[in-house]
């Protein structure tokens, strides 16, 4: 066993033991239309977290996603619903918006040198006000764009309903991985998360690769708030709160190093998936009451990091207290 | 870090030559802070001058100024625990977490008939520093990254609180404890009196003791404190017991204030709050120095901007908006480059008219 892929092991392998549980004790959980709901309903969060996949890659942190969710949403809410605007026109300016939120927050962080974590901190503060000032209250879409989405898809086997959500983000899990195992970019972000000085000394464009890292965590929060909208079919400013530690969680779940220079884009996914199959488990029971789901999630976390720690300090022995 | 030395280096002959010579070098840390602040009020002060009117009514203090204070007060206990954390170089995630637990933990002692007032308020705060406890040993003996140690009760935290309440909100009625967010002592409000008698207590611990200079040293390097005899691990672990037991505090504060305890809504979100007022006043997310006394700068600019807005008459949905801009622009004050670039700006805007001076002189 490839020693690089072992936490992605583990974590596919907890994903298919949870499934297997929930099999065996309910009735209906084993089944083909399970699984396409948990793409179906986490959709929107698989694609912010694997955007926070290559920012955690590189050694950063986007706290800004929620509220780039929300303010997508009020915006798509605002300029279908009340502008009257095409879906398709608004579309591409959220997306450019999104990216270009992104790009502004990683210019900041390069080029004044602040820390990821105040800059997407304010980021957060900054669309959630927008959102708030371009709507304080819930924006209904109603559009036929949007039913014809909703309609679009279809059933595979065994009931299970594959959606335009699911068909995008099988769209930005492909995307994701071609960028990062088979481009440029992606070996830049690799290498400035391993160590951003050698990176540098390397030749890596540390400006354009790190302006590049945030564009693209905006630009795929912006099409998860679309996606959000497809799902809600409105636009309110208080939603997707706390979604970044969600999408956080995912991303250490699924086994990427929060030190940076390691992980994968699938590991994010099955991170996902996880995060939703034991909501779904705890909505099969009845009994369980949902914020069971966040101390699940926190042992989750704790048990990955740890699972983590044991791995790399095999490597590095020495560094312990540092 | 390994580019601070350079940067301060490069700094050193700008100060007394250059643009920033113009402001006294020794005050500089302060004065960023302390002119916000200064600026804020004086805001304040023109928008409405009873801004600072202070009244005594049936014993007790009331004012604008005041109620800033004594909003200010959980924000301001976090930011004390946070400022040590972020010193060694560490974050503390979990600490609105923390509160939810410490106002749950009190408020069942409370409504399962604990009368001893002291027995429910050293629960409260044993239950932060418990919380402290995991959090220092996630990060000094496990090594886990803070931000990831304390993410992990950010998260479970909230749904502990849950189970602790068994997803009610639990409400009390008590008199001594509700003391603690609304009573007042010689017309000041206690909220207010807490702070002060925490920040008291641990700037003296830090300062009177070599513990601060520990605190500093291992947030600069950890590595070479270690070597140095410092106890890394021992200096990491305290401080979150403090932050734990600060956030158990403000937990009580807010608690008592609404008389029960909401797991969902207790110090939701506080711990961005005193991350950000740690940063405007001026420390480095990277550790070390800090500095107590602008952390609570930092804290009461927050509470002054979130009132200079409602009073200023600007929709409070403007609120976020104006925050962050305020945010980022702070933190560009702290960036040396910006500090470079706006120097060398007004060097043109002062080399041109010069220029001017010289020319008409000639002429």
């Amino acid at each position: 066993m490839n020693s690089r892929f072992t936490s992605l092991y583990v974590t596919g392998g907890l994903f298919m033991l949870l499934f297997l549980i929930g099999s065996l004790q309910f009735d209906h959980f084993g089944s083909t239309r399970v699984l396409a709901n948990l793409f179906t309903d986490n959709a929107f969060l698989a694609i912010t977290a694997i955007g926070m996949t290559f920012v955690i890659i590189s050694g950063g942190i986007d706290l800004s996603v929620g509220a780039v969710i929300a303010l997508t949403g009020v915006a798509c809410g605002v300029l279908i619903g009340e502008a009257g605007l095409h879906p398709l026109v608004v579309f591409p300016l959220v997306l450019i918006g999104g990216g270009l939120f992104g790009a502004t927050m990683g210019a900041l962080i390069h080029y004044y040198k602040l820390q990821p974590f105040i800059v997407t901190l304010a980021g957060m503060f900054l669309a959630r006000g927008l959102a708030t000032i371009l709507s304080d209250k819930s924006v209904p879409i109603d559009h036929s764009f949007y039913d014809a989405v909703a309609d679009f898809g279809t059933f595979l086997p065994g009931d299970a309903w594959v959606g335009a959500s699911t068909l995008i983000l099988a769209l930005v899990v492909a995307g994701a991985v071609v960028l990062a195992h088979y481009s440029r970019l992606g070996g830049y972000i690799y290498a400035l998360g391993g160590n951003a000085q050698s990176a540098r000394l390397m030749g890596v464009p540390v400006a354009r690769t790190t302006i590049s890292i945030y564009a693209i965590s905006g630009f795929l929060s912006a099409l998860a708030g679309i996606v959000y909208s497809f799902y809600t079919f409105s636009g309110y400013s208080l939603a997707a709160v706390g979604m970044e530690l969600d999408a956080i969680a995912a991303v250490v779940i699924g086994g990427t190093l929060l030190t940076g220079g390691s992980g994968y884009v699938i590991g994010t996914l099955i991170g996902v998936l996880i995060m939703g199959i034991i909501q779904t488990y705890i909505s099969f029971d009845g009994t369980l009451n949902s914020w069971w789901t966040k101390i699940v999630i926190g042992l989750l976390l704790f048990a990955f990091i740890a699972m983590q720690r044991l791995l790399t300090a095999r490597g590095n022995r020495g560094m312990a207290h540092a | 870090m390994n580019n601070l030395p350079p940067a301060a280096a490069k700094e050193q002959p700008v100060s007394p030559a250059g643009p920033r010579g113009l402001l006294p070098p020794l005050n500089g840390r302060y004065l960023w802070p302390l002119l916000g602040l200064v600026l804020l009020l004086a805001i304040n002060l023109v928008l409405s001058p009873e801004f600072f009117q202070v009244k005594l009514v049936d014993g007790r203090l009331y004012g604008s100024l005041i109620d800033v204070l004594n909003r200010s007060a959980p924000v301001a206990l976090l930011a004390i625990g946070m400022t040590l954390v972020i010193a060694t170089g560490g974050i503390d995630l979990s600490v609105g977490a923390t509160m939810a637990i410490a106002g749950a933990v009190c408020a069942n002692m409370l409504v399962g008939g604990v009368d001893s007032i002291f027995l429910v308020v050293a629960g409260g705060m044993a239950i932060g520093i418990l919380i402290g406890a995991v959090n220092g040993s996630l990060v000094s003996f496990l090594g886990i990254q803070p931000i990831v140690a304390t993410l992990i009760l950010m998260v479970a935290g909230r749904g502990i609180a849950q189970l602790i309440n068994a997803g009610q909100i639990v409400t009390f009625q008590n008199e001594a404890f509700t003391f603690i967010g609304t009573g007042s002592v010689f017309g000041v409000p206690f909220p207010i009196l807490l702070v002060l008698m925490v920040f008291a207590a641990i700037q003296l611990l830090m300062r009177k003791t070599a513990l601060g200079l520990f605190v500093e040293s291992v947030g600069c390097n950890a590595g070479a404190s270690h070597y140095l005899g410092v106890n890394a691990r021992a200096v990491k672990m305290m401080v979150y017991c403090i932050a734990g037991l600060c956030a158990a505090l403000a937990g009580m504060i807010a608690a008592a204030d609404i008389q029960g305890s909401d797991a969902n809504n207790a110090g939701l979100w506080l711990e961005l709050d005193a991350i950000l007022a740690v940063v405007i006043g001026g420390a480095s997310l990277m550790g070390g120095r800090f500095s107590l006394v602008l952390s609570l700068v930092g804290v009461l600019i927050i509470q002054c901007l979130s009132t200079t807005i409602i009073m200023s008459g600007v929709p409070p949905k403007y609120n976020l908006v104006i925050k962050s801009l305020v945010v980022v622009f702070v933190l560009l004050l702290q960036s040396p480059r910006f500090q470079a670039q706006m120097g060398a700006l007004i060097a043109l805007a002062k080399s041109k008219s010069n220029k001017s001076v010289g020319e008409r002189a000639e002429a």
